[in-house]
């Protein structure tokens, strides 16, 4: 079953609204007996930046890393009903090759975690594993990857040297160009800027408006400042369920939930 | 480091001086049309109020906007609040000119002739003036044009306390109102509130600048 993105083009006399890349439709989870998300139904947009916010324990990280299966890797997690459809195919069809998956649906972590080789294995190690073994092939990768990373200058005298020896936002945005090296169309980030500092944080919000022109993206965060500036739609998230989703500036300006409206406002709890 | 919402800052300046320069446009259209006994410049003007609201409106979503999604400080923060209110003493301004335009259209239907005892013409130059230049400095960004609009200002007020002093000695003298010479003393007094509203600008501009 092929997972190549094409997305429709909208429907003509629709609302200006880019085509929905993930549709999740009634979703259950849970972990063992504990359901952790309720009946979940909402569209990820092609080319948008999408925040999930919420208290922790609200379901958020759990409700991204269905996207790539990631879940998968622990026993007792289980999608109880409902579905999750990438370009149209149900990411959790019998058929669906979740090494593929992932390939079109990276992931970057709350703690950057580079591999112990050099900055330049970190970048052509997933290429390596799909065959590519032609230098220059890799060559060019590395650069357009580290350069759409924005670390390219930073790093471009050194990429023998061990990635381990960078700063901790340089090698948050080095765990980036590794996830865009294996040309992925959908970007997850689960709080990736939680453990840096202003002005790591800073590039890395950045970094994410430039690769929203060519990726679409799906971003947890904790800050909700950093929801209202790098996204173009907000879910909040409360108790496994999705309490509202909407356009950012609705939801920081004119939340139409009370729940919403005290937690931006930092009413909450 | 430039951020890209940066960006949204400048064009909430750049709205603002837009704002500024229809209102003085507004200001000087709706003064001409009268002294100059232009019916087509008075109307011109009275059109142009909608325009200037809509502007305000937009700016004043635009600072909500960049203050929910933003969370500006400092010098960002100051902008904002500047931006808010000045481009409401713009709208003001504009609001003034329409006014100006409705007694300008009884008195150019009536028979169009002003006292010459009112210094009507000066008092319209001194405000388009101090509206222009509350405009440049907060472009320029100048401290020093900023407090000389504050000065400025005492002219007109002197201006226009002459006019009441004028109609009040008449109106004692002859007891008889006339229509034309109450509306030019309202017309005096909104051109005495529009420099009102361009020194309050120049007050933002320098809270802008001297942080007080």
């Amino acid at each position: 079953m092929s997972l190549d993105i094409q997305v429709k083009p909208a429907e003509a006399g629709s609302k200006v609204l880019p085509p929905e890349v993930i549709k999740i439709r009634n979703l259950d989870f849970s972990y063992g007996e504990s359901q952790a998300l309720f009946d979940i139904s909402m569209d990820v947009y092609e080319k948008e930046v999408t925040a999930f916010i919420g208290p922790s324990g609200c379901g958020k990280s759990t409700f991204l890393r269905c996207f790539n299966r990631m879940n998968d890797l622990i026993d007792i997690a289980k999608i109880k009903s409902g579905t999750i459809k990438i370009s149209d195919v149900d990411i959790y069809d019998e058929e669906i090759d979740v090494i593929e998956l992932r390939k079109h649906v990276g992931m970057v972590f709350q703690k950057s975690n580079p591999f112990p080789k050099s900055i330049y294995d970190n970048i052509a190690y997933g290429m390596r594993i799909q065959g590519i073994k032609k230098s220059s092939e890799l060559d060019s990768t590395v650069e357009s990857c580290l350069k759409s990373a924005a670390l390219w200058g930073e790093v471009k005298d050194r990429l023998n040297e061990s990635a381990l020896g960078l700063s901790g936002g340089q090698q948050q945005r080095l765990c980036i160009a590794r996830a865009l090296a294996v040309k992925p169309k959908i970007l997850l980030m689960d709080e990736p800027c939680s453990a840096l500092d202003p002005i790591a944080t800073a590039k890395v919000e950045e970094l994410i408006h430039e690769l929203k022109k060519n990726y679409t993206i799906v971003v947890v965060t904790h800050n909700m400042q950093q929801a209202a500036r790098v996204s173009d739609r907000t879910a909040f998230f409360y108790l496994g369920r999705l309490i509202e989703y909407g356009p950012t500036e609705q939801i920081f300006m004119n939340p139409e939930n009370s729940q919403t409206e005290a937690y931006v406002s930092g009413r909450f709890g | 480091m430039k951020r890209y919402f940066h960006k949204e800052l400048n064009d909430l300046k750049n709205k603002l001086i837009l704002l500024g320069e229809k209102s003085n446009e507004i200001a000087r259209l709706a003064m001409d049309g009268l002294l100059e006994n232009d019916i087509e410049k008075v109307n011109k003007a009275a059109g142009m109020d909608d325009y200037l609201d809509d502007l305000e409106q937009e700016i004043s979503y635009a600072c909500i906007r960049y203050i929910s999604l933003r969370a500006p400080v400092s010098s960002d923060l100051r902008l904002i609040f500047v931006a808010l209110k000045a481009s409401r003493d713009f709208e003001r301004i504009g609001d003034e000119a329409h006014s100006i335009t409705r007694k300008s259209s009884k008195i150019l239907i009536n028979d169009g002739k002003l006292s010459e005892q009112f210094n009507l013409q000066e008092m319209s130059n001194l405000a388009c003036q101090l509206i222009k230049d509350a405009i440049s400095c907060f472009v320029e960004e100048d401290l020093e044009k900023a407090f000389a609009v504050l000065k400025k200002d005492r002219e007109i007020d002197t201006i226009n306390q002459k006019h009441f002093e004028l109609i009040s000695d008449i109106s004692m003298q002859e007891k008889i109102s006339d229509p034309t010479r109450f509306n030019t003393l309202l017309i005096s007094k909104s051109i005495e509130r529009m420099g009102d509203h361009a020194k309050n600008i120049a007050r933002e501009v320098i809270f802008l600048l001297s942080k007080e």
